[in-house]
């Protein structure tokens, strides 16, 4: 089911990625917040991989090629600036596709309608971050533009029709465009500009074409399982 | 542009059918075990549990929503529960888990509300107050220690994903506030 290994594996590795943040976030809260997100997300990723097949091995066997998420989440986190930004981007569309997916009568329907309002939470983190960060110090403005910007080619993607998802995807992404842009706005940051599609743009994840990160961050997630298959505690 | 999502009503849904005197004691024996990471409050007044249903001679179905999706209690909620029936002569037990209608806030009891606070939690809002967004940003939110409302959001994520932590202005004290969902 090609639907819910898109949708399950955006949610399996932007969990990963943040989950890189344990450890490491500027402030205890966050550390908190980054952690509670990524569980969310893990979560929601158990239960649509699972409709699909063996969670596990979906998760932790698979290639590099046979991953269907979108590009924009296998990104290295960067800065917390960075990490920002992908989360602005990719919980406003989460959240919309979600919204979308809970009305509907697919198969996602029961988890959309449970998640939607998790992510929601997510969403509304990644705004007042970008506010804080935007309309902070010259310094934090700055990061805020780099992370955004940097961000940008990968966005086009998301919007890339998923088979088996019966959403308007031209209605859903006019409907981020337009909540990025408020955000941006009220953080008195620009919208990025550059290509979102074509040639330079990036995005053919749900092809299975991934970045280069991708796959050393496959390894470490994958490494423990392959090397103890089986194995408990 | 944000429509609100789909909001079910907090009833569980009691699969259609009424319970036998032996499968509504099941009921209450297994919603009586306590939430692992809140062990004031029961799964019961928790609102998780959905269902119970005698499948056969010793063999029991046990419905279960999570509060979250990604809710690691969800798997010792499902121990105990075969646990404690287990100890009522009951052999059999599969515990499911059900996402729909998704778990509410407002599916916790009065009496859970109470014991929340009692602990130090303060408990989540009625949703319909915070008008159609599971974000409610200008609610009032009482601090459980000394009653005042003049209270402040530190963070939106907390020691479980169920929680914010909030400082109360009058008394100091910070605390945790059971999230609206």
């Amino acid at each position: 089911m090609t639907a819910a290994l898109a949708l399950g594996d955006d949610a399996l590795v932007l969990s990963h990625r943040l989950g890189e943040w344990a450890g490491r976030a500027p402030v205890l809260e966050e550390e908190v917040a980054l952690a509670n997100i990524a569980l969310d997300l893990l979560g929601q990723a158990r239960v649509l991989l699972s409709l699909a097949d063996d969670e596990d091995e979906l998760a932790y066997l698979r290639e590099e090629r046979a991953f269907r998420n979108v590009q924009l989440v296998e990104q290295p986190n960067g800065d917390f600036a960075h990490t920002i930004a992908r989360q602005l981007y990719f919980s406003t569309y989460q959240e919309l596709l979600y919204e979308r997916l809970a009305h509907g009568s697919g198969p996602f329907a029961p988890l959309a309608a449970k998640a939607v309002k998790e992510v929601a939470y997510h969403r509304d983190h990644a705004e007042h971050w970008t506010l804080r960060l935007g309309d902070g110090t010259d310094e934090s403005h700055e990061r805020m533009r780099r992370g955004l910007d940097a961000l940008w080619r990968f966005t086009g993607e998301l919007f890339e029709p998923v088979e088996g998802c019966e959403v308007e995807w031209h209605t859903l992404h006019d409907a981020w465009l337009t909540r990025i842009t408020s955000v941006l706005e009220r953080a008195t940051l620009a919208v990025p500009e550059g290509p979102r599609r074509g040639g330079w743009a990036a995005g053919a994840g749900r092809q299975g074409i991934h970045t280069e990160p991708f796959g050393r961050m496959l390894a470490e997630m994958q490494h423990l399982h392959r090397s103890h298959p089986g194995a408990t505690w | 542009m944000v429509t609100p999502g789909p909001s079910a009503a907090p009833t569980p849904p009691a699969s259609g059918t009424t319970l036998t005197p032996l499968e509504e004691e099941l009921l209450r024996l297994a919603g009586s075990v306590p939430d692992p990471e809140l062990p004031m409050v029961s799964l019961a007044e928790l609102g998780v549990m959905r269902g119970l249903r005698l499948l056969g001679p010793g063999r029991v179905e046990v419905e279960l929503t999570p509060t979250y999706t990604g809710c690691p209690a969800l798997e010792s909620m499902a121990t105990d529960i075969e646990r404690v029936l287990h100890d009522h002569g009951v052999p059999e037990v599969a515990v499911r888990t059900v996402l729909s209608p998704p778990w509410t806030t407002d599916a916790i009891s009065a009496e859970g509300r109470r014991k929340l606070a009692e602990s130090g939690i303060a408990p989540p809002a009625p949703r319909d107050a915070t008008a159609g967004s599971p974000v409610p940003v200008a609610l009032a939110v009482r601090c459980p220690h000394c009653g005042s409302t003049e209270t402040e959001l530190l963070s939106r994520f907390s020691s479980t994903a169920c929680k914010a932590l909030r400082r109360c202005a009058a008394c100091g004290e910070p605390f945790d506030h059971f999230k609206e969902l």
